[in-house]
């Protein structure tokens, strides 16, 4: 029973990861892209277009935090210390972003700083996300259930490639939200952005899934013998679909379908790290059977989850619905 | 001086420090929401305009101190990893359910439907927007609930045994949740979050009425305050001492560092009302005590012996002058918010509430002092219960991740200077909309929705300087 449970367990909390980063990926791409915007107006639209949905978006990281400390302990208590200073790092920039949205409308001569606050806290949390998601790919070094490596391990050409890659990515899903939610100037230019953007995310998905085999030869494996080697098939012609899938909504100027082919080729990657990982949950040697939390642990979390995370999804797709539609800049209750 | 300065103590300024301005923020919004809540219902039935306009008064300060209370929270669930790494594989498979279940059943709630509160009124009508409004107040108050038992846990642990590894493994869930601090606890610090909040009303109140005594909205808020403060006191100072109670059952050193019995008093023990604890003679200088009272009032008899830190081993012993300055500010203060709350009383029955300008005036020196009450109980409890982190079972010293010490001093630091620079611009704002009138239409710069049919957009930026200060 063990085993099963803690893979229900694994699904689960790859899925609030998932969920976190198409979700919050939007968001902090839209702060990336602020600069953009030309004037006040256009600010307040990006702003609006994601005040009433980003604290949701961001639970979601919680979930993956507090999660992870529920169901295994273990990988939270090695993870958390290797990569001490990305997590201290977007934790602060977490900060300067989120205290934006109320902090601008509060003062005119401080707007700047906060603006600046948003676009350098939204940049630095992702890109620190990116280090992070590279230094796990990269392996953690674990003796006597502890993190033994030095606190510095996680730096590494591999893992600033990830950063920008992840950057890059997260200002594509911005770029076709805004897309989404705005019209005339501010929705051309992102328009014309997003097809730079792809292309960029294309080519960093790319280089790193070239580099990823070199980083770990249990990769390689994975991704060259049955079944995963399926996979590797499947997976690069669905990134081949969903990337015309973008190109030619782009080119058709609609609305929504550029946002949707973005997230998918986030799902996609996502499903690829899935595979190098497996069946570990902290490359290169802990694994998932290793890290769970006991039977009983995950038996109690898992009844709220199997009731509670359905609910949540409904009640986050509600408000999404109750905000739908093109923003307005002038509606807020600033 | 600065050899003393290891990873540990590091790790437990920057978990002290971080914590210490995290639980300011909920202590504020649990109140506020329920306010809130109880103001937009008011609303709905009395179609009385003064509640809407505290409603949306309110309703801004709220989403300012929110935001600080969520993205200082985000800070605390990663730093049991960051920084007390076997101390969350030990405990985790106790505490991290519990942990998840919060993140579940309230966060997610209040982030869900915070949106449609702020924004959604017209949106969705009043209808759901009441509904959004009250599961905004039912979220902190779960997530009080979750975090609490957590913390309540790690003081009065319960039904769990410990594996080869060291790890509590949960047996009990029942027991965990319900172990035996938690319930009174969890009443102490919702009661603390209503004064915490009637107490900045009250002030905010205070200050418009002496400005004009006419302002309705101040009127009206100042006059609910005062009703909380009459009735909510009493029951916390109650609650306190049931609190006191169930410690001394259960973290019986608690109490002696509390109290400052250094000496066991076989026939009774003093109330040491003031003194100064000093650690290396073992023994509180100055005292001004009351014979056999504390007897009295922690065993109900005036002669029933009491032991103390003399029967205690020297490495067990938490940190007594803290604990025993920490307690009586607490104490002194819910003794002034009785205080307040019984003269409001006595000037409402000679119908002059809105005339009392001392009242009032005590009532803004009051307005921040349910969060040094909080922050006092806090430190209590947790300084209290050092050198553990569960209670007799794991110490402080055993719960640290193996992190280097610069790493920990350049993120304490770190921290330090982002949070003044963060909370205190926060805080600057939050007191220049308390400033504001509450039937001001603008609190912030671009206030309300500015929807001047269009031609709001040209008009805006003329209308941020025009409203500025
Ligand atoms: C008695 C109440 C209480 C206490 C003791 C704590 N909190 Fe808290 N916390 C809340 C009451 C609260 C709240 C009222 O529910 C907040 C304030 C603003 C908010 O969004 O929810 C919150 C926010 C909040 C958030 C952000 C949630 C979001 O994204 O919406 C996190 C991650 C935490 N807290 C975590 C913690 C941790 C790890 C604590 C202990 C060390 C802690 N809190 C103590
Ligand atoms: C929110 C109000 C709280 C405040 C103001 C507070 C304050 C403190 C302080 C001052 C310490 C340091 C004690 C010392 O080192 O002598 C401490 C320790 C600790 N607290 Fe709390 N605490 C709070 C709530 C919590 C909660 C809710 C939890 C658990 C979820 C918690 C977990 C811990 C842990 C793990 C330590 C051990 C680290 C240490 O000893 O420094 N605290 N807290
Ligand atoms: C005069 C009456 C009061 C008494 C007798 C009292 C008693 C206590 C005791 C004994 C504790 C320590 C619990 C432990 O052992 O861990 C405590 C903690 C605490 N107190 Fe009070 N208290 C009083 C008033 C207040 C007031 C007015 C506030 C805030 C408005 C407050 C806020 C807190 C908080 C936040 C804690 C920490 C959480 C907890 O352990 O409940 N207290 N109180």
């Amino acid at each position: 029973m063990v085993i099963e449970l803690s893979f229900i367990w694994a699904g689960i909390i790859a899925f609030a990861v998932l969920t976190y980063v198409i979700l919050d990926g939007f968001d902090l791409g839209v702060g990336i892209l602020f600069p953009l915007a030309r004037n006040e107006t256009e600010k307040a639209t990006m702003m609006n277009s994601i005040a009433p949905i980003w604290d949701g978006n961001e639970t979601w990281l919680v979930l993956g935090g507090g999660g992870l400390f529920a169901v295994f302990p273990l990988a939270y208590a090695v993870v958390m210390p290797a990569l001490y200073i990305p997590i201290i790092l977007m934790l602060l920039a977490l900060i300067f972003r989120g205290v934006a949205f109320e902090y601008r409308w509060r003062t005119e001569r401080w707007k700047p700083v906060w603006d600046a606050g948003f676009f350098g806290g939204s940049l630095i949390a992702a890109f620190m996300q990116g280090i992070a998601l590279g230094a796990l790919v990269q392996g953690i070094e674990v003796t006597d259930r502890a993190y033994s490596g030095g606190w510095w391990d996680w730096l590494s050409l591999f893992s600033v490639l990830t950063g920008f890659a992840v950057v890059i990515g997260y200002a594509l899903l911005g770029a076709t939200w805004i897309n989404l939610k705005t019209e005339h100037r501010l929705q051309a230019q992102m328009q014309r952005y997003a097809v730079f953007l792809g292309i960029g995310t294309l080519g960093f998905m790319g280089v790193v899934s070239l580099l990823t085999p070199f980083q770990n030869p249990d990769y390689f494996q994975r991704w060259f013998n049955l079944p995963g080697s399926a996979f590797s098939v499947i997976v690069p012609g669905c990134v081949l679909l969903m990337a015309w899938l973008l190109f030619s909504s782009l080119k058709a100027g609609k609305d929504a379908t550029p946002f949707f082919a973005s997230l998918g080729l986030f799902v996609l990657c996502f499903i690829g790290i899935g595979i190098s990982f497996y069946p570990n949950i902290v490359p290169p040697s802990l694994t998932i059977v290793e890290a769970a939390a006991p039977d009983s642990s995950l038996k109690f979390a898992l009844v709220g989850t199997v009731v509670l995370v359905p609910l949540i999804l409904a009640y986050t797709a509600y408000a999404y619905w109750v905000f739908r539609g093109k923003v307005d800049p002038e509606e807020g209750y600033h | 001086m600065f050899d003393s300065l290891t990873a540990e103590t590091l790790a437990r300024m920057q978990f002290a420090f971080t914590v210490s301005f995290h639980i300011i923020f909920p202590a504020f919004s649990i109140g506020l929401a329920s306010y809130l809540a109880t103001l937009n219902a008011l609303w709905l039935r009395t179609r009385d305009e003064t509640y809407l306009t505290l409603f949306t008064y309110w309703k801004k300060i709220f989403a300012v101190a929110f935001g600080m209370g969520v993205v200082s929270g985000i800070v605390m669930s990663y730093q049991f990893g960051t920084n007390w790494s076997v101390f969350s594989d030990k405990t985790g498979p106790v505490l991290g359910p519990l942990m998840a279940y919060e993140v579940l059943s309230a966060f997610f709630l209040e982030a869900g439907f915070l949106g449609i509160m702020l924004f959604g009124r017209e949106r969705v009508g009043d209808k759901l927007h009441m509904f959004a409004t009250a599961m905004v107040a039912f979220g902190t108050l779960m997530s009080a609930t979750w975090i609490l038992s957590v913390n309540s846990w790690m003081q009065t642990p319960a039904g769990y045994s410990i594996n080869e590894l060291g790890q509590f493994i949960p047996e009990d869930w029942w027991q965990i949740v319900f172990n035996p601090s938690f319930p009174y606890r969890l009443v102490h610090m919702v009661l603390a979050a209503f004064l915490t909040t009637a107490l900045v009303v009250g002030g905010v109140g205070g200050l418009h009425l002496l400005r004009d005594k006419t302002d309705k909205p101040a009127r009206r808020m100042f006059s609910m305050a005062m009703w909380m403060l009459v009735f909510v006191a009493p029951i916390q100072i109650l609650a306190g001492d049931a609190h006191g109670l169930n410690t001394l059952e259960h973290q019986p050193v608690k109490i002696m560092a509390m109290e400052g019995h250094y000496d066991s008093h076989p026939d009774g023990a003093p109330l040491i009302l003031f003194g100064i604890p000093n650690p290396e003679e073992r023994r509180i200088d100055y005292a001004i005590e009351i014979p056999n009272l504390s007897s009295l009032i922690l065993k109900h008899d005036l002669n029933a012996p009491m032991e103390g830190l003399d029967t205690v081993a020297d490495e067990d012993i938490p940190p007594v002058a803290i604990v025993f300055w920490s307690f009586r500010i607490m104490v002194g203060l819910g003794f002034a918010m009785l205080g307040l709350g019984a003269w409001s009383l006595w000037h409402r029955f000679r119908g002059q509430l809105y005339d009392a300008r001392l009242l009032q005036r005590a009532a803004i020196v009051m307005g921040p002092m349910g969060f040094v009450a909080v922050l006092a109980g806090w430190v209590t409890t947790e300084v209290g219960r050092q050198p553990f982190t569960v209670y007799g079972l794991l110490r402080t010293s055993d719960s640290l991740a193996p992190i280097a010490a610069p790493a920990v001093a350049a993120s304490l630091i770190a921290f330090i200077i982002v949070y003044f620079f963060i909370f205190g611009a926060g805080t600057f704002y939050l007191l220049r909309m308390m400033n504001k009138r509450p039937d001001t239409p603008h609190l912030g710069l671009r206030d309300g929705p500015v929807r001047a049919a269009g031609i709001a957009q040209m008009h805006h930026g003329d209308s941020d300087t025009n409203l500025g200060q």
